[in-house]
């Protein structure tokens, strides 16, 4: 069948043939740049976020949720939310991938909270990735090693403040009550810690994370 | 509660570790605290690199098409372009997305070369600076805009034209009373493609768009498939 059809009526083939071919364009931009097609309402740029970060937003989504329906719904809300946002975004406050995993974060949050039977299992343990592609293997690995390598720096109390919170989805007054601690202690390990973790990624995370 | 431990609360917001009364006093502290939105906007930054310590289970297949037909569903919702595109006045890094985005699609074939990198780079530039302060006028026969600035200059862009094909190329042109003046040449394809045009634009000139050969030709051959009859403003 050829790609095109009589009176140059694009057939199905063809379409699929652009639509790979608008992949590989989008592929060359910078996040900020597929940000801002997404303002201008093209769902190729969407999809090519998507591409981006999608799996990674599950990932996260899955550690706080542990349940796939509920991580595919955070996942879902948060680029719905990008989608409907994208023209507000500033690029100097932050990195698009920031916004992304903090929207997924806060509504991976907002679920686990409404969860209450998550709340009493144990954070799911640390494992090794499983069947990525390489070379988003690579960079995720890099990405990882130095967010973990930071995280061990940190002092105990201050590193599981953290974690309950970021992982958990703890509150810091439920944290509090966890932890046998009072709550200002645990505010102050929050911020000491986050302060040092910021700290410690230091030029290596903002060439990595932060804004650029 | 004293602005020191509001102060403090920034770490706890952007690890998303507040909710309740602290949650809502927090945020209307934040409205008016430039040091705690700065602090916020570095401990989101923080917490994002967190992120990156995750398992990666594979994710359903069904996701992605899941979320793209959700947001076309709601297309309605997104505000279209603007008639006259206006960059933000917002430094380097606001140019750079536009820049990014008009270079990255337009040039995105040519080779790596560091001359050409160079060639790539200035008309980047070129681009944007000409995108950043135009008067739109849109064409007849295709979906495309040309977008002229106060000096003349202007933009050619063009959405989902059909490739070309081998050995065929578009031409642009800037046709002014009898004279009619090559513009630049483009491939077409899916996307949106912009071209600057080569020459100005004056006012009551007509842009225009054929198809001829490749390397292009002097005097149009081809059937004009798109032209923009630009008003007096």
């Amino acid at each position: 069948m050829a790609g095109r059809g009589e009176g140059g009526v694009i057939s199905l083939r063809g379409r699929r043939r652009e639509r790979s071919q608008t992949a590989r364009e989008l592929a060359h931009l910078s996040d900020e740049a597929v940000l801002a097609l997404i303002a201008r309402a093209d769902d190729q740029a969407l999809a090519e976020l998507y591409r981006r970060f999608g799996r990674l937003a599950y990932g996260l989504a899955f550690r706080i949720l542990r349940d796939d329906a509920l991580a595919q719904d955070a996942v879902q809300d948060a680029f719905l939310g990008v989608w409907r946002a994208a023209g507000r975004f500033t690029a100097e406050r932050s990195k698009p991938s920031t916004w992304l995993l903090t929207l997924v974060h806060r509504r991976a949050v907002d679920l686990v909270r409404r969860e209450e039977r998550r709340r009493t299992e144990p954070l799911q343990p640390e494992s090794e990735f499983a069947g990525a592609e390489a070379a988003d293997e690579a960079e995720l690995a890099t990405r990882r090693q130095t967010i973990r390598e930071a995280l061990r720096q940190l002092p105990s109390e201050q590193r599981e403040a953290i974690e309950l919170a970021y992982y958990g989805g703890y509150t810091q007054s439920e944290l509090a009550e966890r932890l046998g601690q009072p709550l200002g202690t645990i505010k102050s390990r929050m911020f000491t810690g986050l302060a040092r973790l910021r700290d410690a990624l230091g030029e290596d995370a903002r060439a990595q994370f932060g804004p650029g | 509660m004293d602005d020191g431990s509001l102060h403090e609360l920034s770490a706890a917001y952007a690890l998303d570790a507040l909710d309740g009364d602290e949650l809502k006093t927090y945020e209307a502290h934040l409205a008016g605290c430039e040091r705690c939105r700065a602090d916020v906007a570095s401990f989101r930054e923080t917490a994002g690199a967190l992120a990156y310590d995750v398992d990666l289970p594979p994710v359903p297949e069904t996701l992605e098409r899941r979320i793209l037909e959700s947001a076309r569903a709601e297309r309605p919702n997104v505000v279209p372009l603007p008639r006259r595109w206006v960059i933000p006045a917002a430094g380097v890094s606001v140019a750079s997305v536009v820049a990014a985005i008009v270079l990255g699609i337009w040039v995105v074939h040519l080779s790596n070369s560091l001359d050409k990198q160079r060639s790539r780079n200035r008309s980047q530039n070129a681009i944007v600076s000409i995108l950043s302060d135009c008067k739109m006028t849109p064409a007849e026969g295709a979906s495309a805009r040309v977008c002229i600035a106060p000096t003349r200059k202007a933009v050619l862009a063009v959405d989902n034209l059909e490739s070309a094909g081998p050995g065929k190329t578009y031409e642009a042109w800037v046709i002014a009373g009898r004279r009619v003046q090559p513009a630049g040449l483009f491939r077409g394809g899916a996307g949106r493609r912009y071209l600057r045009l080569t020459k100005s634009v004056p006012m009551r000139a007509t842009v225009a768009v054929t198809r001829e050969k490749a390397g292009g030709v002097s005097a149009p051959t081809g059937a004009i498939l798109l032209r923009a009859e630009v008003k007096p403003s």
